[in-house]
């Protein structure tokens, strides 16, 4: 037990690592470098192998292959319970037979800290939490029994913290709220937290850093912003928001940009928005970023237009409408307007025309296999 | 309340209970009555009937002992003192082969309840290994063990070939076979419940035992001890009490000697051979009573209600 904690967080770095369980490989050669004091979110669809990422931090599961640095520090061989890591586990795992506040000190008491229940008391408190310390974890409500987890965890200051879909059986709005104040608590004590969750609101909302995740690699990392903005696979435009994506081959090339045929109507997308600048590639665009228009309109070459389709399908969610339009030949299109009190048509039916900024556009580095899922629209064309 | 240890479920069945009409309240009356007659008439009476035989007084005016129901506390005093040390050996190797079983079931339990998880096979071929005894008759294993320790046995020379026995010692009759014949007899019962218990041990309990610093002892000692304490509370109960009231292992029969009697053994010998009935029953009322005591005692120490 002499492992040295810190107070402070320390930087994760995961290099080569593979995790292979009897029949399948969880784990293929992940590198990953997760800067001290980030809040860094692993995002991806459960089976992608996020949370076996977190175990073997954790050092719950041992790795087949590669090496796993706390601090600059190898810590791939050593066990749980000398790794200055803690976990938030999606379970909880609150120790029943003991208090909320004997939980909490557990951890200090393992590592003899001097007075643990006075900063056990000091932690619940933090959580807003201390009035209920001598009950028990079955006594209290799902989002009180996350925070004592919470507490339990950050009591130790540990170098990382790792959270396993700690937010998953919370409802909506205690969801909301626990995000931001863990997002305070993660400002407030500067450790580093590695969040895993497959819910792409709680990620991009608390991250600094995002990875998307799938069967087993990480597909893209960036911020928030970054990858809703310009998603490079087509895995990462669907998983984090929706896209209408477009399949075509490159026909025309300027210094700037490159354009696609899709069934006749041109399609723009600037060159430094594009992964691929030959052959056939997929473009995408936000619904959100589209609009639609009755009469065809007079647009500059700054923007891409098809059209004209159909309203098939209106959506009322509140601040905005979802329309789906049936463009024929190229496919189902969804467009997102605001409501903010200058709808425009909103009858089923209607023939309109939709049109984007090409500086929206984006363009992928793979193509979408013909497998639509129900949220996402994709429209492809056979050439 | 003692009997509450035994069962896992029963604990709060005043929350649970789902409002119930009249007409099943009824039936669920009807329902009772042939346990309540059969606690009654073979419970019940029989109890009073030994409490009062108990304290009986003897008459041998016609020159052949006769007993008259009376009311003579003096019987108890006589017993205890008479029958002192088979009072206290009865409780003394309960409690070792109590514990004896313990440190033997524990391990055994955990790897079919936890690690054999994996492989429901291996788990119910050895659920099935543990049970196996008893197939055969109880007699005739205890009876075995007397063969296989004998004084001609070879384990017996060996031992005494490496000096563990002095040569004029033997194993058979020794407290050591006694207590050795009342772990093996009653294994199973606590093996079992110990099972029972460990097989639900909800395993992310250790994994946060270690992410929170505590070594693999100190996660065994903190964690999986504590929370299988309803299995070892039931598993001690149901090898204590019949082993404190058995009187087949140290029979002279079997694996004990006169200097191995257990309160069993004088109970059974003054109901069915010396016909001292105030006396045997005194013992049985003894037995049960410290019996009670013991278990209630053990219940409200062990602090398991809310783990039940």
């Amino acid at each position: 037990m002499a492992t040295e904690f810190v107070a402070r967080g320390a930087d994760l770095e995961l290099k080569g690592i593979r995790k292979e369980f009897p029949g399948f490989t969880a784990i293929e050669d992940l590198d990953l470098h997760i800067p001290a004091g980030e809040f860094f979110a692993l995002l991806g669809p459960s089976g992608c192998g996020k949370t076996t990422t977190l175990r073997l931090v954790a050092g719950l599961d041992q790795p087949t292959k590669g090496q796993i640095l706390i601090g600059g520090k190898d810590v791939t061989h050593t066990k749980a319970h000398e790794r200055p890591v803690n976990t938030v586990f999606q379970s909880y795992a609150l120790f029943p037979h003991m208090s909320v506040l004997e939980n909490v000190a557990f951890g200090l008491k393992q590592r003899k800290i001097d007075d643990p229940m006075t900063k056990a008391q000091a932690s619940l408190d933090l959580v807003e939490l201390g009035h209920l310390a001598l009950r028990r974890p079955a006594q209290l409500s799902g989002g009180q029994q996350q925070r004592v987890a919470l507490a339990r965890a950050l009591v130790n200051r540990p170098s990382l913290l790792l959270l396993d879909e700690p937010l998953g059986a919370l409802d909506l709005k205690l969801r909301r709220q626990m995000q931001i104040e863990l997002k305070a608590i993660q400002m407030e004590v500067g450790l580093t937290f590695l969040h895993v969750t497959h819910d792409q609101e709680e990620a991009m909302d608390m991250a600094d850093t995002v990875a998307v995740m799938n069967k087993g690699r990480i597909e893209q990392m960036g911020s928030p912003e970054k990858l809703y903005d310009r998603p490079k696979t087509v895995f990462v435009s669907k998983f984090l928001g929706q896209s209408n994506l477009f399949v075509g081959s490159v026909e025309e090339e300027n210094a700037s940009s490159i354009s696609i045929n899709v069934a006749g109507s041109k399609i723009t997308v600037p060159k430094d928005r594009a992964e691929k600048h030959k052959g056939k590639i997929a473009v995408g665009v936000r619904p959100e970023k589209a609009f639609f228009h009755e009469e065809k309109p007079k647009l500059g070459a700054g923007h891409n237009l098809i059209g004209p389709g159909e309203i098939i399908d209106i959506r009322f969610t509140g601040v905005s409408n979802q329309y789906l339009i049936e463009i024929p030949k190229i496919g189902n299109v969804t467009v997102f307007a605001q409501n903010i009190g200058k709808s425009p048509v909103t009858e089923l039916g209607a023939q309109v025309w939709v049109s984007w900024k090409v500086e929206h556009a984006f363009g992928l580095s793979d193509l979408p296999t013909n497998t639509g899922s129900e949220t996402i629209t994709e429209s492809i064309t056979v050439q | 309340m003692a009997f509450a240890a035994f069962s896992h479920g029963g604990g709060g069945s005043k929350k649970s209970a789902a409002p119930v009409s009249k007409g099943s309240g009824k039936v669920a009356l009807l329902l009772l009555l042939p346990g309540l007659f059969y606690l009654a008439v073979f419970f019940i009476a029989p109890l009073f009937s030994l409490i009062a035989t108990s304290l009986q007084t003897m008459d041998i005016s016609s020159g052949f002992p006769i007993y008259n129901y009376g009311f003579q506390v003096s019987n108890y005093i006589d017993v205890v003192s008479q029958y002192g040390p088979q009072i206290f050996r009865s409780f003394f190797y309960a409690l070792l082969a109590t514990i004896a079983a313990l440190i033997i079931s524990y391990p055994l339990a955990y790897f079919i309840g936890v690690k054999a998880r994996r492989w429901p096979l291996l788990q119910g071929l050895m659920l099935t290994l543990v049970i196996a005894p008893f197939f055969i008759s109880f007699l005739l294993r205890t009876f075995a063990w007397k063969q296989i320790f004998s004084n001609e046995s070879w384990i017996v020379s060996g031992l005494q070939q490496i000096g563990l026995l002095s040569p004029d010692q033997y194993l058979v009759g020794t407290p050591f076979m006694v207590i050795f014949g009342l772990t093996y007899n009653f294994i199973p019962f606590m093996t079992l419940p110990l099972y029972t218990t460990l097989e639900r041990l909800d395993v992310r309990y250790l994994e946060a035992g270690a992410d929170l610093y505590a070594s693999p002892r100190k996660t065994f000692m903190k964690v999986t001890l504590p929370l299988s304490m309803p299995g070892i509370v039931s598993g001690t109960l149901l090898t204590f009490i019949p082993i404190a009231g058995d009187y087949v292992n140290a029979s002279g029969l079997f694996l004990g000697s006169t200097e191995t009697s257990m309160l069993g053994n004088v109970v059974e010998s003054k109901f069915l051979k010396s016909y001292e009935y105030p006396t045997a029953s005194a013992l049985s009322v003894i037995l049960m009573g410290a019996i009670l005591l013991l278990v209630t005692l053990y219940v409200r120490k062990s602090g398991t209600d809310d783990l039940l």
